[in-house]
């Protein structure tokens, strides 16, 4: 989706402003938020890629001025309630109310240490073979799908190289919306800043993405 | 302002389709999120009183990033690369192996790829769609990396980016931006600062700040944070 999220490119934003000494968490909620969100993807219910799109689903106002982990809460509701975990009512009052649905697993804190080693691997086999070589000049598709993609706005329908073929990945837009784990093979391709950005580019600027097979068209 | 006060009249009469609804939906909705450390703890209490949640576990998890997966991982991968070039040659053709080999793996560290600055090419690393970052070698990413200046200035005007990081470059050093699209998580490799042949890999490996390993500075030089 065309959404507040997307980011590249995108003017007005101010200087980067970067915090000296930045501690881990500003304030407990940080910290909560950080644990609960992992907490509850250890459920099963939903994977990365419908975290990602219920973050980029949150309105554009809201989603440009509030920080990273507000972001991460206010999905993270959206999915807890999608998935008959809690509803918001529940929340607003911070009492249980109904019986929520049955997680495939509760984290216990013997389970942290090896859910986060392990972590959430998704290469995956792909029965045929790459369609593009390494060396290969390839054209993004134009497309603006109101579904999940990452394939950002700034790297459509642009001409660049195919540098890396990477193995096979689940493929994000597909598992976003339980359409399955569809794997293709993901490629790093590498564009001019001049074919992005065109008049003014920087002239020393190359910006690769990691672009799925079906991103990716023949010249 | 006459209009917006008009909008929140007409809320609950003959207009449902009027924008000014929605607004007063979102100003409402809004409202519980004005105080998020109430809003998190009420989610905590209703999901520990469902059983859904140990409130330890999530203690566990912060403890795991406040000491023990934080940039100084990601510097002893650095400092090994520097110093050994049987190890540097592993993290070119393997990246995920050679850096398990040193205890670091795991979420957000599945796939990794490190890439190296040289003489003529500065590497520098975004997510312009969300914070993609190597959480198993560089821990949790600094507010600024999520934040929309970075995330949509770094692949147009990288060097004004790196200009408020005190990082001028050369006019001819080259720039690669790596977008962080898919599920491979990237690892700058600074260049070894001059004057170090005699350095441990201890000592080397405190001239890797944090932002030297996503590109926003370079090894031996200020940062702007390096965590534990």
């Amino acid at each position: 989706m065309n959404g507040p999220h997307d980011l590249g490119g995108q003017m007005g934003f101010g200087p980067v402003a970067p915090e000296m000494n930045e501690p881990y968490f500003h304030g407990e909620w940080e910290k909560r938020a950080l644990g609960i969100t992992l907490a509850c993807g250890a459920f099963g219910a939903w994977n990365i890629d419908e975290s990602r799109h219920a973050r980029e689903n949150i309105s554009p106002a809201t989603y440009l001025s509030v920080s990273y982990y507000e972001i991460w809460m206010r999905a993270l509701e959206v999915l807890l309630e999608r998935h008959g975990f809690v509803d918001g009512g529940e929340i607003d009052a911070a009492k249980a109310m109904m019986a929520p649905a049955t997680p495939k697993r509760v984290l216990s804190p013997e389970m942290v240490a090896p859910m986060l080693s392990k972590g959430g691997p998704c290469d995956r086999p792909v029965e045929t073979a790459p369609v593009f070589a390494v060396g290969e000049t390839v054209r993004t598709r134009n497309f603006n799908p109101q579904t999940h993609t990452r394939l950002p706005r700034y790297a459509r329908a642009k001409t660049g190289v195919v540098e890396a073929v990477q193995g096979g990945f689940v493929f994000a837009d597909d598992n976003a919306h339980g359409k399955g784990e569809n794997p293709e093979w993901v490629y790093t391709v590498v564009f001019d800043g001049a074919e992005i950005w065109g008049e003014g580019a920087d002239p020393t600027l190359t910006v690769s993405i990691d672009a799925w097979e079906s991103y990716l068209e023949r010249v | 302002m006459h209009d917006d006060h008009d909008h929140s009249h007409d809320h609950d009469h003959d207009h449902p389709h009027d924008p000014g609804h929605h607004h007063d939906d979102d100003h409402h909705h809004d409202n519980h999120y004005s105080d998020m450390q109430a809003r998190v703890r009420a989610l905590e209490t209703v999901l520990t009183e469902k059983g859904l949640i140990d409130p330890k576990a999530i203690d566990q998890i912060v403890e795991t990033y406040q000491t023990r997966v934080g940039p100084r991982n990601g510097a002893r991968v650095v400092a090994k690369a520097w110093s050994d070039p049987e190890f540097r040659d592993w993290l070119k053709r393997d990246a995920t192996a050679a850096i398990s080999s040193l205890g670091y793996s795991g979420r957000q560290g599945e796939h990794m790829r490190a890439v190296f600055n040289t003489e003529d090419t500065h590497n520098l690393v975004v997510c312009t769609l969300c914070s993609c970052y190597p959480w198993a070698v560089l821990g949790l990413p600094p507010t600024w990396y999520k934040a929309p200046a970075y995330r949509s200035r770094a692949v147009i005007d990288p060097r004004g980016v790196l200009a408020e990081f005190g990082l001028t470059l050369a006019e001819t050093t080259k720039i690669r931006v790596w977008d962080s699209t898919a599920e491979l998580r990237y690892l700058v490799i600074p260049e070894r600062p001059e004057g170090t042949q005699e350095m441990s890999e201890d000592e080397l490996s405190a001239l890797v700040s944090r932002d030297a390993m996503i590109g926003t500075a370079i090894a031996g030089h200020a940062s702007t944070g390096d965590g534990y």
